[in-house]
């Protein structure tokens, strides 16, 4: 019976994971989310065909009705495109976590002496750095096009952390519809409904001043619209502290709305 | 510690209905538990609560002496999980999971990376290694699954239906794969719908019904439990059913099962044997097959529940 004594003895491990494992951990996720796109080149293609293809239409179809030219149109454009792009993108989170949940990759991941919090902090680095991808390629193609920073590097620079920081803000409201939603497709389907209508009632693709009272009063309102100022100020010159204040300050708000409600969700699952 | 997976009263909960009624189990180190039942019941909850995904609404249980609840990281560092459904990411490479799963445990790159080439040739997964696990069949996705779960050697394994869906020549190759691991040592335990996967693999058998269990013990235990042994009688000239159906009625006094050209009753006396014969000898029939075998599980089941168990339709015919 020496075996089975060996084997009743109750084994000794550690009591939980330490904060170098905990980092260790979250960037082996982070780097588990970004392979993927090596194998999946749709995912390349939603996140950069998309973008790609919404500035050509834009700046071609409807720039010169807009603004008369497509190369004024592109100037005025790119940044409410770019803002469009991160905003829509922000809910990748939420679909790559549901996917995980509803293919049991979750509960594997949960079922790991691992930190809790690594599975999402890995998902949401890892979207952070397709975003920044995402706006490189699209300024880069903007200016082949003929698209000009007309600030500075800082501008430029300053643009990109902004958007970053309001994606972060608004990647909690992701991770709860990640947490919530059935299925996958019912999170691609919220995102559609909400985020286009909310990108295209803004001044991030047209000037709203030709728009009716009733809509102007909306987009005055409209978060997209003031980040859609904020980083075309921060690009092509104009207003920059109001705008940009404003959209910290709902990024803000959506994080004292939606990190508790997250984390209560994520709280019940883990 | 007896047990290497103990569970006293648990209970759970989802709203109205009552996944968990008071389940205990405990399976002693480096054998194997059976958990054999039909859908919805309570099986997966029972793994989920003892692989520390899901919290009891009463009750207590432990993994080698750790309590899920209160020392939930130390059974997660013990514990391997194959689910229902293969857990693997689809768009990762098998060798990728793999390493992942390696680097999430501590393991170092070159670590990692051997320990995934080992585990994908182990199982027959290393001409595959290089593909997205979404290229491969269902069998292969479980045994990926099963080889992500051993990663982290763990001296406890759970395997929540881990042939649920495979044809059955990949089952076949699942069950060596999981008698290769007993030969480890590992305490597995195992939740199945296929009476005759408990069979096979089992050492020690618990049958679960509406969140309880209903009966526990060997294979060969649980089959005399019933009382019975099954008799069997098919006359030559089918014609003769009826006749021989009254025969067996007569002489075990209760009303027994006629299909496919047999007659099958369970039977608690085997004495009862030669009193069959000596009735058909005197009626002058004949039988092509006269047998007294002990109960399959599947009879077994029925007899304990009341219900078929699912999908057991596979059944083996167990002859004398």
């Amino acid at each position: 019976m020496t075996a089975a004594t060996t084997a009743a003895a109750t084994p000794v491990v550690a009591k939980r994971v330490g904060p170098g494992a905990t980092v260790q951990q979250t960037l082996t996720l982070a780097w588990r989310s970004l392979v993927q796109i090596k194998h999946n080149p749709w995912e390349l293609l939603d996140l950069s065909i998309q973008p790609i293809m919404f500035l050509l239409l834009f700046t071609y179809v409807f720039g010169g009705a807009i603004s008369g030219s497509t190369g004024d149109y592109l100037q005025f454009a790119l940044p409410g495109l770019l803002v469009q792009n991160a905003l829509f993108y922000t809910l990748s989170t939420a679909i790559g976590l549901n996917t995980d949940i509803t293919k049991g990759v979750f509960d594997r991941l949960r079922s790991l002496p691992i930190a809790r919090t690594a599975p999402l902090a890995g998902r949401v680095i890892a979207d952070t750095f397709k975003q920044v991808w995402a706006f490189a390629l699209l300024v880069g193609f903007g200016m082949v096009l003929g698209f000009r920073v007309q600030t500075s590097a800082v501008g430029l620079l300053g643009a990109l952390a902004l958007l970053v920081v309001v994606a972060l803000a608004m990647s909690w409201m992701s991770v709860l519809i990640g947490l919530k939603a059935s299925n996958p497709e019912k999170v691609q389907m919220m995102s559609f409904s909400l985020m286009m209508p909310l990108t295209f009632t803004s001044s991030a693709l047209v000037p709203s001043n030709t728009f009716p009272g009733w809509l102007q009063a909306w987009s005055d309102v409209n978060p997209v619209t003031h980040l859609a100022n904020a980083i075309r100020g921060l690009m092509i010159g104009g207003e920059v502290a109001d705008p940009a204040l404003v959209s910290l300050l709902w990024s803000a708000g959506f994080v004292v709305v939606f990190a508790p409600l997250a984390i209560r969700a994520f709280r019940s699952r883990v | 510690m007896r047990y290497a997976i103990e569970a006293e009263g648990l209970v759970k909960h989802y709203g109205e209905t009552k996944a968990l009624d008071g389940v205990d189990l405990g399976v002693p180190p480096g054998r194997l538990l059976g958990v054999l039942g039909p859908n919805g019941a309570g099986k997966t909850t029972a793994v989920r609560i003892l692989a520390t995904l899901l919290t009891p609404d009463a009750g207590r249980a432990t993994v080698l002496g750790y309590d899920v609840r209160r020392q939930a990281h130390q059974v997660r560092s013990l514990i391997g999980l194959t689910g229902q459904y293969a857990a693997v990411d689809e768009m990762l490479t098998g060798v990728e999971n793999l390493v992942m799963l390696g680097r999430l445990l501590g393991l170092s790159r070159a670590e990692s990376r051997s320990r995934a080439t080992a585990l994908l040739e182990r199982f027959d997964l290393a001409d595959a290694a290089g593909r997205a696990a979404k290229t491969y069949s269902g069998g292969m996705r479980r045994r990926l699954d099963l080889a992500a779960s051993l990663v982290g050697r763990p001296q406890v394994l759970f395997l929540d239906e881990p042939t649920t869906g495979l044809d059955p020549r990949s089952r076949t190759e699942l069950w060596s794969v999981v008698r290769g691991l007993m030969a480890d040592g590992v305490t597995v335990l195992l939740t199945t719908q296929y009476l005759e996967e408990a069979d096979q693999l089992a050492d020690d058998i618990v049958v679960f019904d509406h969140g309880k269990v209903i009966a526990s013990g060997t294979s060969d235990e649980l089959k005399a439990t019933t009382g019975a042994q099954v008799l069997e009688v098919r006359p030559l000239d089918p014609e003769h059913l009826a006749l021989v159906a009254k025969v067996v009625t007569d002489v075990i006094d209760e009303t027994p099962e006629v299909a496919g050209g047999t007659v099958t009753a369970a039977v608690h006396d085997p004495a009862v044997i030669p009193a069959v014969v000596r009735h058909l000898d005197d009626l002058g029939i004949v039988a092509s097959e006269l047998t007294l075998r002990k109960s399959t599980l599947d009879e077994v089941f029925l007899a304990l529940t009341g219900h078929r168990a699912e999908q057991a339709t596979d059944e083996e015919e167990v002859p004398v």
